[in-house]
């Protein structure tokens, strides 16, 4: 059984006979039982998981209709609830929540005959970048094991890139889709705000963040987007992408298209290795007929700093829910009174949420928001200015994902300011809304590096179109694991 | 010089449902804990999803009281830490970022004196806290979400009244108009609540929260006017803060909470875009609001010349005015203004009673014809009246049960007016000499007949009679 085909292949392989279900599943299965020990992709694993692909198989063989995904396993970020199975964000505050209802896009999922092969390993409450901030452990780089997968969605890159399952879905506030698709040498995609729903995402930075999915190839990516995109009555800020078809002119090509090269992203601090595989990237993209223009985005040198202020004040409210009191862990309320409870309680977060929630309550707080927070807020409206006015000259726009080599676990820990700046690159899509995808294109010194594509609100189409196009002038060793 | 401000919360009762969710607004008729979902209980991963009546039942209540509508409409996240709310934040609006409040400036006439409105947000309501145990020592904070997420509108006035008697009588048109707009039923426990800021000249600003009804909150404002004005005298400052009313003692309490000091750190909630309320959308609402209280009473006296005062009873009241309007033709809408007025408020006087009540705009009209035809008489009407509202029967099974029907044979009349007569010497004398005094005969008549002689005809025979 080849684990490692595509999301396309497989579901021709099931519908045509060739393979079962049930077989894949429980080969998948197997596959984490023997490497996930070394990776600590999986927060917990779906024991149904063989009995679903066999109805499947049934439906299959009896030429019922069957869903589009025919059985597919897919892993999920640990901060997407799935009905009766425990949700819990990596975090002790919720290490028992088991959510009561499906997030929509497992809603959708599940319509279309995915199974979900298990709950995955994010940064607790998907607050960092390298998975290590975990409350149950890191997870690894498959490429080695020494180094950190990237993060949030560590264990979505992990579970994708080491064949634990054909796709998965993570969540995006600032890069935690394609970093770790960047580190983990697969495909990361954060969608225009509005595309997915997020009704069952748990928030972290609710006017942000995306859901978005870890694939193989850039057609799995476009594959699931057609499943999970659109409009959702759950969701009041979802948009109308009136059932695109991203999949359909996927190999459309990039002749005469205009690209940006962010100027601001391949500056001060980036590795050269990272600097030259994005100049190949750009003679790629150029032999392909597309005309690349250095462009400046004046603001990108705030971005991080206007991030970091947002999203602590929103994580600062996002989380206060988490007052242990309608749900969470042991803790008996006898002898406290409701503050002193709450306060106690609320000591089971990790040192990285902790962190943010103190930098969440004092940034917006009355006397300080107009220093920072509201200060923030005008970053993150000029540099969508910035962007809108360049995306009017502009298709597309490039930087590599992250501008330095994945590192070793516990190298940067202890340095959060240093860890911030790493989401230089990918904190621009997020601020402004716009959809951006992280292609794998170069193994260097045993260490992936990804190329960044970045197209206007609503151009999810086009952008997949590039990507596809730069995906197939390039050719990758397989995962050493 | 006093000054009263209020902030009052008016739950958007006659919703279908809450807020963010599809759980009833409506919420008294469940057991506790019952009228709850992922989404109003705040549960990981779950968003607000808009109720756009809401929107709309809001706007109606800003044109009501005059107040601007903005056509861009914003929500706000109020972020503190209490036990009766599920998110740790209350999403509400309010205008420090522009005017994106559901309603802006407005006012309303009290009498001779305009109030001004400040503005009028739409928010979540809290669920709700029950104590139990007898002292500080075994007290349990129970908490009932069945609340929680159900459509409240918070107005707040300018600082523009002077007395307690003056805010009482804001209240009381306040309840009425939102009750005449369909939007709330005012009179159900909790759906109005109200807080009070209260300061004398030279002195801070004081609120006073927890107050549980309209009595006390008359009662509350003069008890804080009073105990200012007492500091003030002995030259003691009167410090902000917040009290509480304490109804059983009718005192209010300071609260020693640093309520006050509390940083709601507000920002906008980003997982309800803005609602744009378009021109077109408003002048529809506007067209479809029901007729204002004030053109209702005016309509009253000029069309069916109904007293000003019985028009401003039967007017600001929707029971009645709407009883009212289902009865009323040209010809009998007086008698049914003042049947309504005199007779039936007396008898449905508490909520409950009113809900009880099985009486309709039919009856009314029932009635009314009866009396001006002379079916029956005045006072069997009242009796008829008070069956009706216990029973819902017809009124002609109504007559016949209990015997009302107006006495209207001749002899049979005649027969008591002879009685009368030869009982009555003196009488009959004056009534010679004196016209007028006959009616104290027809009185008499009425007595032995138990009110049912036609007044008419045993007027008429009596004169023939006497002569």
């Amino acid at each position: 059984m080849n684990l490692k085909i595509s999301a396309l292949e497989f579901v021709q392989e099931v519908k045509n006979g060739n393979i079962s279900a049930e077989d894949f599943v429980a080969k998948t299965l197997e596959r984490i039982q023997s490497v996930d020990d070394k990776l600590h992709a999986f927060l917990s694993v779906n024991e149904e998981a063989v009995v679903k692909a066999r109805e499947i198989d049934k439906k299959v063989k009896s030429g019922d209709k069957v869903g589009a995904c025919f059985g597919m396993p897919i892993s999920i970020k640990d901060n997407m609830c799935i009905k009766d199975s425990k949700t819990t964000c990596a975090s002790k505050m919720l290490e028992n929540f088991v959510a009561p209802y499906d997030a929509t896009v497992i809603t959708k999922l599940k319509e279309q005959d995915a199974i979900f092969i298990g709950k995955v390993n994010l940064d607790e409450f998907a607050m960092g970048l390298t998975t290590e901030f975990s409350a149950f452990g890191p997870s690894k780089n498959p490429w080695n094991t020494d180094y950190v997968p990237g993060g949030s969605s560590g264990g979505s890159a992990v579970s994708v890139s080491s064949f634990e399952c054909i796709t998965s879905l993570g969540s995006d506030t600032g890069g935690s889709v394609r970093n770790p698709a960047s580190f983990c040498s697969i495909v990361g995609y954060k969608p225009t705000y509005g595309l997915i729903s997020r009704y069952g995402l748990i928030s972290y930075s609710n006017s942000i963040e995306q859901i978005g999915p870890l694939t193989r190839t850039v057609k799995d990516t476009a594959f699931m987007l057609n499943i999970i995109s659109g409009l959702d009555v759950n969701d009041n800020t979802t948009r109308d992408n009136k059932n695109e078809d991203y999949l359909s002119e996927i190999d459309s090509g990039i002749d005469g298209k205009k690209i940006g090269i962010i100027q601001e992203m391949v500056g001060d601090g980036i590795d050269p290795a990272v600097l030259s595989a994005t100049k190949d990237a750009i003679a790629k993209l150029e032999s392909l007929g597309a005309v690349c223009e250095e462009v400046s985005l004046d603001m990108v040198k705030y971005s991080v700093a206007a991030y970091y202020t947002i999203t602590a004040t929103e994580a600062g409210s996002n989380l206060a829910r988490y007052d242990n009191l309608r749900y969470g862990y042991d803790f008996s309320v006898e002898g406290y009174e409701f503050n002193s409870y709450i306060s106690k309680a609320r000591k089971n977060f990790g040192p990285e949420v902790i962190r943010r929630m103190i930098i969440g309550g004092f940034v917006p707080s009355a006397g300080q928001a107009g220093k920072y927070f509201l200060k923030a807020m005008k970053v993150k409206s000029k540099l969508t200015k910035e962007v809108d006015e360049v995306f009017k000259k502009y298709d597309l726009l490039i930087a590599p994902t992250v501008p330095i080599l994945p590192f070793k676990i516990g190298e940067k820990i202890d340095d959060p300011v240093s860890l911030f700046q790493i989401d230089i690159n990918t904190v621009t899509a997020n601020l402004t809304g716009k959809p951006a995808i992280s292609v794998p294109f170069v193994i260097s010194n045993g260490l992936p590096i990804g190329i960044q594509l970045l197209a206007d609100t609503m151009q999810d189409k086009l952008l997949l179109q590039a990507a596809y196009a730069l995906e197939q002038t390039v050719t990758l060793p397989e995962v050493p694991i | 010089m006093t000054k009263i401000g209020l902030e009052i919360h008016c739950q958007l009762t006659n919703l279908e449902s809450k807020l963010f969710c599809s759980c009833k607004a409506n919420y008294r008729d469940f057991k506790i804990n019952e009228n709850i979902c992922p989404i109003c209980m705040g549960l990981p991963g779950t968003l607000p999803r808009l109720n756009q009546e809401a929107v709309k039942k809001a706007t109606i209540i800003a044109m009501a009281l005059n107040c601007t509508t903005p056509d861009k409409i914003a929500f706000f996240r109020k972020n503190y830490f209490y036990p009766d709310l599920p998110k740790n934040f209350q999403i509400t609006q309010l205008n420090i970022y522009g005017d994106t409040s559901i309603g802006g400036t407005g006012s309303i006439m009290v009498g001779e004196k305009k109030i001004n409105i400040t503005r009028i947000q739409l928010e979540e309501d809290p669920g709700r806290l029950i104590y139990e145990g007898s002292s500080s020592k075994n007290l349990i904070t129970l908490v009932d979400y069945n609340r929680a997420g159900t459509p409240l509108v918070e107005i707040v006035t300018e600082p523009d009244f002077e007395g307690p008697k003056q805010v009482r009588d804001f209240v009381n048109i306040l309840s009425d108009l939102l009750e005449n707009l369909g939007v709330s039923d005012p009179g159900l426990d909790g759906a109005m609540r109200i807080d009070a800021n209260v300061s004398i000249e030279g002195g801070k600003k004081v609120e006073i929260k927890n107050i549980g009804s309209f009595h006390d909150l008359e009662k509350a404002i003069h008890f804080e006017i009073t105990r200012q004005e007492s500091l003030h005298s002995r030259d003691i400052s009167i410090i902000q803060e917040t009290r509480h009313w304490d109804d059983k003692r009718k005192i209010t309490v300071s609260s020693r909470s640093k309520e006050e000091d509390l940083d709601y750190r507000y920002f906008l909630e980003g997982d309800i875009p803005w609602v744009r309320i378009d021109p077109k959308t408003k002048a529809e609402l506007k067209l479809k609001m029901p007729e204002s209280i004030s053109t209702k009473k005016e309509r009253y006296v000029s069309k069916f010349n109904i007293t000003p005062q019985v028009a401003t009873v039967l007017s600001s009241d929707k029971f009645y005015s709407d009883l009212f309007e289902k009865s009323h033709t040209e010809s009998n809408a007086k008698e049914i203004a003042n049947i309504i007025t005199t007779d039936l408020m007396g008898l449905v006087d508490t909520r409950e009673k009113r809900e009880e009540s099985k009486i309709t705009g039919t009856h009314l009209k029932d009635l009314a014809d009866s009396i001006q035809s002379g079916k029956i008489s005045r006072i069997s009407a009242k009796n008829a009246l008070y069956e009706i509202v216990k029973t819902g029967k017809d009124l002609s099974k109504v007559i016949l049960e209990l015997d009302l029907g107006n006495v209207s044979d001749e002899s049979t009349i005649l027969k008591i007016i002879q009685e009368v007569i030869s009982d009555e010497p003196q009488a009959v004398e004056q009534a010679k000499s004196n016209p007028q005094t006959i009616n104290y005969l027809v009185g008499k008549v009425m007595q032995k007949t138990k009110g049912k002689a036609d007044p008419k005809l045993t007027l008429d025979l009596l004169k023939k009679q006497i002569g």
